[in-house]
């Protein structure tokens, strides 16, 4: 098991090396500059900006510079919020982000675990059909669809929870997670699924039942083992994608998360703000992948190596 | 499973109908702003955008503040002030009573160093140009003398401040109100930075002080700014809201559906899909202004083809502008037939633009293009998004149909099109211009040789010279018969096609008082009110 963390960690050098330095290249063939707006700005004024900025410096020592100071966790300033520091914002947005992502897979896990199980032992049964038919449509249902639908039944038609918001008002958290846990809910339905049927072919499952255990005991104690290996292999990429695609949700619940930041960092042309947060969500994918292959070794012996 | 559905239920029960922010807001005297985007920071001499703006007039105040009504511009800092005969010289006498929100003094002397500091060059601030009025302003900025008393700005006394300007620009009280000319507090600002730190921490929470009706209390990224009454303001007797809450809502259905759930007292603006929906449906909370900008197709008139004049008139009478508004634009947008939007600060200009396109068709067959044949294709470049591209489809049509010739749309990200309308590579790109302060020249002076926002290549040194002329003029009639002098080449000529006026399209709880409509979209805070 130590053997696997050194080696991931390992390998994962050297990739946000390369992910930073092509970003950091990428970024800067881009055509249109951070400085650029509809006033046009003088020549003077862009001079003085890129000094500032140490834009005007040759690009190899801007890019020996940046990736110094990101060694130790000093992504600059941002060139869009002038007084903030990328490292400032990205911790800002963090928790907000993760939290959302926290309650978003714990809505998805559980409503996909439960449908997913009942679908594979209720297999060819209404209970199967029904909540796979759903978990279709939900892997189908773009999240700019969802959101806007469940604001508008129960943000404003019932008035039951707040249309949008983040610790602002009672309840302003329920929407956002459900929405962005929806199409991984529909996922999880679906792999569970299948796990479950495998498992339940199995061998061992027959002679559990032989032994005359309780149909409920070989589910949840013998299946449940194996079934869900394809779902803690697909948790890891999936919170990573939860925290790293959370912009369109963050944007439809007004979240002061990160994912708003990193888009409109690219749009703003922001350098170092796009280099940070792109460093930070590829460090947080390969950490989030790094303990889903560690749960898939703790529930099978097989993947230790 | 029962368990679970009841807990969800229950829990969904909870969360039942609660008191809205808006019904709050009327018993707390708590105003909600909906203010676009994250603001790019709250130092008046860095920052450049709209939502900026609303919160700079909140927390700041220049020597003098927009009439919330329109027109000429009220006393702020400045309680009042006089003009030399000659028209270079301003005196202003600053109201004993200001204060900053620490409780210090507003001095003359406040006000010299923080244009000092506007027009020091290793700022960077986007909008020095706004002083170049002033005598060796611009000089000092381009850094050609580096003695800054050489300025045209001094105190006289603690409460006295005399500008010099370099001529007579009868507008100049004007551009005042625009919050790069405000004052900074300087012991703050050097607290936390040097005199050119664009990074400076002096506009945190905690730290920012300023001498506006409002104080900044906290700010959380993404999420909301919360300013409050400040007890130092000089006119605090007229401040009726304790608190303004300001949240950066980017998307427009997002804070269409907070207004709507009670959220908001205002929007930033209306989708523009729903402003005719409201319009069909008398939505009494829709809220229609006039307001200072031009939509308008720029041309380059470097392009071989469009260097002709009668190809540029050509082009522009084939628009049927009417149609445009009416089908297209759909919110109470008005037809522009001159670039400065009429009746701004009364310069109503006398320009024509004639929806002909046979004699559009004529010009065009003299430029050599007989039925548009041999006509190289067109491209009209925008930036994306759906308005711009509905527009951009109605005008290729026209073009298509009136005058026979192929126009292709190119629809980019904000930079792209930004950089390339910047370095002039494009042929007709689609633009748009909201004045910084409530006069023609904030339009007409856009147009003139080696402006950085002229964008099209066009210089023509009588126009120049006409508004030049214009802006020594003390007598305001005179200068709009000048400047309707210039506006007139400026339509013939044709290196812009004015498309619409802008109006401010948004949604108004019908609780806040003294919010009036004014062309620059300025409402200050201490005017408005809570009542039901």
């Amino acid at each position: 098991m130590l053997q696997l963390i050194i080696k991931r960690l390992l390998v994962a050098i050297p990739v946000l090396i390369i992910v930073a330095s092509l970003t950091f290249f990428l970024v800067r063939l881009a055509p249109g500059g951070p400085f650029d707006s509809e006033k046009a700005v003088s020549p003077q004024v862009l001079k003085n900006l890129n000094e500032a900025y140490n834009l005007n410096a040759p690009l190899y020592e801007q890019y020996t510079d940046y990736m110094t100071n990101a060694l130790v966790g000093d992504f600059g300033p941002s060139f869009r919020y002038p007084g903030r520091s990328v490292s400032e914002m990205i911790l800002t947005g963090l928790p907000v982000t993760l939290e959302l992502a926290f309650y978003a897979i714990i809505f998805a896990s559980i409503l996909g675990l439960l449908a997913g199980i009942v679908a594979a032992v209720k297999k060819n049964t209404a209970l199967d059909y029904i909540p796979m038919a759903i978990a279709m449509l939900g892997i189908c249902m773009p999240t700019f669809l969802l959101g806007p639908l469940l604001v508008l039944v129960f943000g404003i038609n019932l008035e039951w929870m707040p249309v949008s918001g983040w610790d602002s008002l009672p309840g302003d958290k329920v929407l956002p997670a459900i929405t962005l846990g929806a199409a991984y809910a529909a996922y999880i339905a679906r792999l569970s699924r299948g796990g479950m049927l495998e498992t339940l072919n199995q061998d061992y499952i027959r002679t559990a039942r032989a032994k005359g255990l309780s149909e409920f005991k070989v589910v949840m104690v013998h299946a449940i083992r194996g079934g869900l290996i394809p779902v803690l292999a697909f948790l890891g990429p999936a919170i990573a994608g939860l925290i790293g695609g959370s912009f369109v949700v963050e944007t439809i619940f007004q979240i002061p998360g990160l994912g708003r930041f990193y888009v409109e960092a690219a749009f703003n042309r922001d350098y170092t703000m796009i280099l940070g947060t792109t460093i930070f969500f590829s460090a947080l994918i390969i950490f989030f992948n790094l303990l889903s292959d560690i749960a898939v070794a703790i529930f099978n012996p097989q993947a230790r190596t | 499973m029962k368990y679970f559905s009841l807990c969800v239920a229950l829990f969904l029960i909870s969360c039942g109908k609660s008191i809205s922010p808006v019904d709050s807001g009327l018993e707390n005297k708590i105003f909600h702003f909906g203010n676009g985007s994250e603001p790019q920071g709250l130092d008046p001499h860095i920052v450049t955008g709209v939502p900026e703006h609303h919160l700079i007039t909140a927390l700041c105040e220049g020597l003098v503040i927009a009439n919330p009504k329109g027109g000429p511009n009220l006393p702020g800092v400045a309680q009042s002030w006089s003009v030399s005969e000659d028209g270079r010289v301003y005196t202003f006498n600053l109201n004993p009573q200001a204060k900053w929100s620490n409780g210090d003094d507003v001095t003359a002397q406040d006000f010299v160093w923080s244009w000092m500091r506007i027009l020091t060059p290793s700022l960077g601030s986007q909008y020095p140009d706004m002083l170049y009025y002033i005598k060796n302003a611009a000089a000092y900025h381009m850094e050609e003398i580096s003695n800054f008393s050489e300025v045209g700005v001094k105190a006289i006394d603690k409460k006295t401040l005399e500008v010099t300007l370099e001529q007579p620009y009868s507008f100049f009280i004007k551009l005042l109100s625009h919050y790069s000319t405000y004052a900074v507090h300087k012991d703050t600002v050097l607290a936390h930075g040097t005199i050119d730190d664009r990074n400076g921490e002096w506009t945190r929470p905690g730290n920012f002080v300023c001498n506006g009706p409002m104080q900044l209390k906290s700010w959380e990224l993404n999420k909301k700014i919360v300013v409050e009454k400040n007890p130092f303001y000089w006119d605090i007797d007229k401040v009726q809201l304790n608190e303004m809450h300001f949240y950066p809502v980017s998307n427009e259905s997002t804070e269409d559906r907070m207004f709507r759930a009670g959220q908001l007292h205002v929007t930033n603006v209306v989708p523009q899909e729903k402003c005719p929906v409201y319009l069909r449906e008398n939505n009494p909370y829709l809220r229609i202004d006039p307001y200072v900008g031009t939509y308008f197709y720029r041309i380059n008139t470097l392009n071989p083809v469009l260097k002709d004049k009668r190809v540029r008139k050509a082009l522009s009478m084939s628009i049927n502008r009417k149609q445009i508004v009416e089908n297209v634009s759909q919110c109470g947008q008005k037809a522009a037939y001159s670039f400065t939007p009429p009746g701004i600060s009364g310069y109503e200009p006398d320009t024509a633009i004639p929806f002909s396109p046979e004699e559009a068709k004529a010009l065009l067959g003299e430029a050599g293009f007989p039925n548009g044949e041999g006509f190289p294709k067109l491209e009209i470049l925008f930036n994306t998004q759906e308005g711009h591209r509905k527009i951009a489809l109605a005008v290729q049509q026209m073009w298509q149909q009136y005058l026979g010739i192929q126009v292709e749309l190119v629809n980019t990200d904000w930079k792209v099109y930004l950089s390339r309308e910047m370095i002039g590579d494009f042929q007709i790109s689609r633009a748009g211009w909201i004045g910084d302060y409530e006069d023609p020249n904030t339009f007409l002076d856009l147009m003139r040789p080696n402006r950085g926002n002229n964008k099209t290549g066009w210089d023509n040194y009588e126009y120049d010279a006409l508004i030049e002329l214009a802006n020594s003029q003390q007598d305001e009639v005179k200068r709009y018969e000048i400047l309707n002098k210039a506006e007139k080449i400026l339509i013939d000529e044709m290196p812009v096609i004015p498309i619409y006026t802008y109006v401010r399209q948004y949604q108004l709880s019908s609780d806040v008082q003294g919010w009036d409509p004014n062309p620059t979209d300025t409402h200050h805070p201490k005017f408005v009110s809570l009542e039901r």
